[in-house]
């Protein structure tokens, strides 16, 4: 995959699969420990150990209707490319939480990309968790470090909403246009 | 607080889509995208939102609404069309330069794509 979004987007989707109800996902941008983090925990069924150990290994994976596991494989090999790497903590019938690290100047490191089209395919699927978002970009201001941040919680968007689905045409117009400010006025480093 | 402005724009956004839902109320199309690994890696983000700008552009009421990966992987990225009293109709490998005349000819002009279905329900 050729940004960091879209692997974003399938580990959101595998939360989803493994039926979380609640998403965190944090997106840390460092510019003073040269570091990009991105953190996706979720409280959906989790893993054993026995799977833990496997999932990391391209081709595993536990559905049925195709015998082939790459997202989070091919996560890993884009964060080991950047200096970085994947961990995956996870606890049976309480959740996982999956940490990518890279080097933020790293020249093999991929683009961020469209996060505001990550975020909105993931909102609008058909069993959205509630997601907890939070992207902040620290970097070297003139005289101390700077940080700007955009963060949400789809709990208060709901709340808006009383019982409107986010698939609806004016809300997702909404949401599209609310995600693309919010990324917007971070100043990106990756 | 510009987030605390564009909740309440939120609401402004809701109060109309609930005004209108009592005059109009067969809104009844769903668009769904595949979006498991397979799709995502096959360009179904940019599908998905080519879908949202061609029915923002033609004002089209539809409801555009993802799915995990459904175990046809060469096919996708894949687009599900659902009217009301229709059977549901299943688009395969739709990029977004072929949204246009997909939400032209299904949707306005009422005839599917025959050449790009792979599915009927
Ligand atoms: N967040 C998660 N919670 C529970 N299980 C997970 C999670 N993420 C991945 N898994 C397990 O790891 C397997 C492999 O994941 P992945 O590499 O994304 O491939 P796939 O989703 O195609 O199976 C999944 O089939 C599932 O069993
Ligand atoms: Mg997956």
């Amino acid at each position: 995959m050729r940004e960091l979004a879209l692997h974003i987007l399938d580990i959101l989707q595998n939360a989803v699969e493994a039926g979380a109800t609640r998403v965190a996902l944090v997106i840390v941008e460092d510019v003073p420990t040269d570091r990009l983090v991105i953190t996706v925990r979720d409280n959906g069924r989790g893993m054993d150990a026995q799977t833990l150990a496997q999932v990391t290994q391209p081709f595993f994976t536990s559905r049925t209707t195709r015998h082939v596991g790459l997202g989070l494989p091919l996560f890993a090999a884009a964060a080991e490319r950047a200096d970085g790497q994947l961990t995956i903590r996870s606890q049976p019938g309480v959740g996982t939480t999956v940490d990518v690290t890279f080097t933020l100047s790293h020249p093999d490191r991929q683009p961020l990309g469209d996060m505001t089209g990550t975020l909105l395919a993931f909102l609008l699927s058909e069993r959205t968790p509630q997601l907890d978002y939070q992207h902040r970009v620290v970097r070297e201001g003139a005289s101390s470090v700077e940080e700007t941040d955009f963060s949400f919680d789809t709990a208060d968007i709901s709340a808006a909403l009383a019982g409107l689905p986010l698939t609806h045409p004016a809300v997702a117009q909404w949401l599209a246009e609310f995600l693309a400010e919010g990324e917007a006025e971070l100043t990106h480093v990756a | 607080m510009p987030k605390l402005k564009t909740l309440e724009d939120l609401k402004r956004v809701r109060d109309e889509a609930q005004q209108a839902l009592k005059t109009r109320l067969d809104t009844g199309t769903t668009i769904t995208v595949g979006m498991g690994t397979c799709g995502i890696a096959a360009g179904a983000r940019e599908t998905m939102h080519a879908v949202l700008d061609e029915l923002a552009k033609r004002q089209i009421d539809a409801h555009v609404t993802t799915v995990g990966c459904i175990g046809q992987c060469v096919k996708e990225p894949l687009v599900d069309i659902e009217q009301a009293g229709q059977p549901r109709i299943t688009y395969a490998n739709v990029r977004p330069d072929m949204v246009s005349r997909l939400i032209d000819e299904h949707l306005i002009k009422g005839q599917p794509v025959a050449e790009w279905i792979v599915g009927k329900m």
